[in-house]
């Protein structure tokens, strides 16, 4: 563009910018991987820097004939994960007393944990009792040595917070509703505003610009406006014929009306830009006004109007107001913006499941603007939305 | 899916039936028939008009016309009570304080969209890399105003002085030495920082206007500029900027009622606490709280819509003035947005 070379500052600048438009999906994603333990206890730029952890694990002897020693052998950290031991003790009030390696005299045995986490608890039954019965010290109610550790773990990033969204919080259920919604509530508003758009364009009547004009100046109308009205006419539509006026197809027409004034104005741009002889030739040929418009000008103003259905699904699939009003706030009947919402309210503080709710949410648009993006910049580009 | 099937069909039957239906009438053959043909072709517009009048007549223009109406009755919107609730909505602080935000945010929010997209705009056409900038900035558009609102609570999210602080905003005020604040309910502040949300959102799409308009600036001109000793920062300001005036305008129109029917971005990250209500969340809260008080609710509504028409006029205008010049691909993408949101 600019024939001169930028200066420096102006790289600097953008790289700010984007990473400042970048950084908070980056985090929440980085986030949406990251074990819940982690989430709470490091920032999230952290997650590949291995992090420092405290637990706890009981080591329970049993059944064990008087005067036996018994060894117990195992590993701190669940199987698969590998850590370092920093340091461990056997008391809540000093979970970090003594080294790894180091061995710690307990009541009734001796406990040794090596760095990697195996330890090795010796256990010397006195005569007279058994491990579950009265020992003191470090035995818990339950039975059991207790053994505190902190131990500098490795990242762990993996997908189990998407399978538990997906078991637990009724995710499914609430994608499958939000595709119930926004595919219906793209094809009905498309396919009506196709035939108010032909006759705007292609057929002659009086009062045809003042028509045009006046779906146009709708546009403005704030969503908000229509909510009331339409939701006590709904219920008195519901009552009067017996059923629940709260529906999907309750959510399709409401979606249909508020989209349409948008549909027509943007395929009628894209009807303008048929040439007029085709239209003319088909019409001496004897082809029907109908016939016109779904064989010839739909087909050639297919680009426009698939880029506006596409516009029309993100917009039905990121709804939250309209799915809440017409469809309620039953769990059943949650769309996937209503069900985020729902999350941030019981699970507020529980990030790791927020992030791996709200990625499902987006991946359905993301995919789309990045499977299509070409497309749709050259859709703004080359006939703009005209008109 | 029946259903489906049958919303998908009724206008192709309607479209077709009435079409052939028409005919039969008015067959163009026979006795009259050039006659019987100018009156079909005079009533065939319609048919294909009327699903989409019906549908505008009952989900738009109707609607807004009995939101009066309801305006002016109480709550279960039977008993007439007058002008009782717009009289309640101007004395009742918490009304009061969000008709204050809602101005707050048509008057900041767009301003600093616009401008922040038109920056990146003029910046990302110097770089080599600018379309991998701006592929970046338009990425949010996709996201759904609560997916937004998850992500951003996540960057002000606050832990007690002393721990680990989680979400990177208070990471960074720690770093450089600060204290960590609760953002989300320091009042005046946290509207500001669930505005910034919204300008995250829609700058790419301010951007990709003004970037089609910058492109359409003759590059004559530019040169021209350069050669005369302009710096890159003054044919900016002085040689771009006044030539892509209109499509800052329809940016900035368009934006402007986007703010004003902010509604999922607060509700999702305050729920209307610590001073943040803005009109369209407040109708919300009356609508539906405690079985919905549809005179307030409608009341709330009328003031919202009366604050959208100078702002939707000032819209229609800025396109009107437009359609006279053609051809530079801004225009009307500035516009695709316009009904919804």
């Amino acid at each position: 563009m600019a024939g001169r070379r930028p200066s420096l500052l102006v790289h600097v600048v953008l790289a700010v910018v984007v990473a400042l438009w970048t950084l908070p999906v980056v985090g929440l994603f980085v986030t949406s991987l990251r074990d819940g333990d982690a989430v709470a206890a490091s920032g999230w730029w952290t997650a590949l820097a291995p992090n420092e952890t405290r637990g706890m694990t009981r080591v329970m002897g049993h059944g064990l004939p008087q005067d036996a020693s018994q060894v117990l052998e195992g590993s701190l950290f669940p199987r698969g994960r590998a850590g370092r031991i920093i340091a461990v003790g056997v008391r809540s009030t000093a979970p970090d007393a003594f080294r790894p390696g180091q061995p710690i005299e307990i009541a009734g045995g001796r406990l040794v944990v090596e760095e990697d986490g195996r330890y090795r608890l010796t256990l010397v039954v006195p005569p007279g009792g058994g491990p579950t019965d009265g020992w003191t010290g470090n035995f818990a109610p339950g039975g059991g040595t207790r053994i505190f550790y902190t131990a500098r773990m490795p990242a762990a990033l993996g997908f189990d917070n998407y399978a538990r969204v997906f078991k637990a919080e009724g995710l499914l259920r609430a994608l499958l509703n939000s595709l119930l919604v926004a595919v219906p509530s793209t094809l009905i508003p498309t396919l009506v505003a196709a035939f108010a758009a032909y006759a705007l364009v292609w057929m002659r009547f009086p009062g045809r610009w003042i028509m045009g004009a006046g779906i146009a100046a709708l546009m403005a109308v704030p969503l908000q406006m229509a909510l009331i009205p339409l939701l006590v006419l709904y219920n008195k539509a519901g009552q009067a014929i017996g059923i629940d006026p709260r529906s999907f197809i309750a959510v399709w027409l409401a979606h249909t009306g508020f989209g349409l004034p948008l549909a027509v104005h943007i395929l009628r741009s894209a009807m303008m830009a048929v040439p007029p002889d085709i239209i003319a030739s088909a019409r001496l040929d004897g082809l029907r006004e109908d016939a016109i418009l779904f064989r010839i000008v739909l087909p050639l103003a297919l680009p426009t109007i698939a880029a506006f259905a596409t516009f029309q699904f993100l917009w039905t699939w990121n709804d939250l107001l309209v799915a809440l009003v017409f469809l309620g706030p039953q769990d059943d009947r949650l769309v996937l913006t209503g069900r985020l919402l729902n999350l941030l309210g019981s699970r507020g503080g529980d990030w790791e499941i927020l992030a791996a709710a709200g990625f499902v949410s987006m991946a359905v648009p993301l995919a789309v603007y990045l499977g299509l993006r070409k497309f749709l910049m050259r859709s703004f580009v080359l006939d703009g939305f005209a008109e | 899916m029946a259903g489906f099937a049958l919303c998908a069909a009724l206008p192709i039957v309607w479209l077709f039936g009435s079409s052939r239906a028409l005919d039969l009438v008015l067959p163009a053959r026979g006795a009259g028939g050039g006659r019987n043909q100018r009156r079909a072709e005079r009533i065939r517009p319609w048919l294909f008009l009327a699903p989409s009048l019906g549908f505008l007549g009952l989900y738009l223009v109707y609607p807004a016309l009995a939101t009066i109406w309801f305006s002016l009755h109480d709550a279960s919107g039977r008993a007439f009570v007058g002008t009782a609730n717009h009289a309640w909505f101007w004395q009742d602080a918490p009304a009061r304080r969000a008709a204050l935000n809602s101005c707050l945010w048509v008057l900041v929010a767009p301003a600093l969209t616009t401008a922040a997209g038109l920056g990146i705009a003029a910046m990302s056409q110097r770089v080599a890399w600018g379309g991998l900038a701006r592929a970046l900035i338009v990425l949010p558009t996709a996201i759904s105003s609560v997916g937004a609102a998850v992500i951003w609570k996540f960057v002000y999210d606050y832990r007690p002085v002393g721990t680990a602080q989680t979400g990177i905003l208070n990471a960074i005020v720690v770093w450089a030495g600060g204290t960590p604040q609760a953002w989300i309910i320091m009042p005046f502040w946290n509207s500001l920082a669930l505005m910034a949300v919204l300008i995250w959102l829609h700058t790419g799409f301010a951007m990709i206007v003004l970037s089609a308009a910058l492109r359409a600036v003759p590059a004559e001109t530019v040169a021209a500029a350069e050669l005369d000793g302009l710096s890159g920062r003054q044919v900016f300001l002085h040689i771009q900027v006044p030539q892509i005036q209109g499509a800052i305008r329809a940016v900035w129109a368009v934006l402007s009622l986007i703010a004003l029917k902010v509604f999922d971005i607060v509700l999702a990250m305050t729920n209307g606490q610590w001073n943040t209500e803005v009109l369209a969340s407040l109708m919300f809260g009356w609508m539906l709280r405690g079985g919905g008080d549809f005179g307030r609710g409608a009341t709330v509504a009328t003031v919202l819509m009366t604050m959208a028409i100078p702002v939707a006029a000032w819209r229609l205008l800025v396109l009107h003035r437009k359609s006279g010049q053609r051809g530079s691909g801004q225009r009307g993408s500035g516009q695709r947005r316009s009904g919804r949101r």
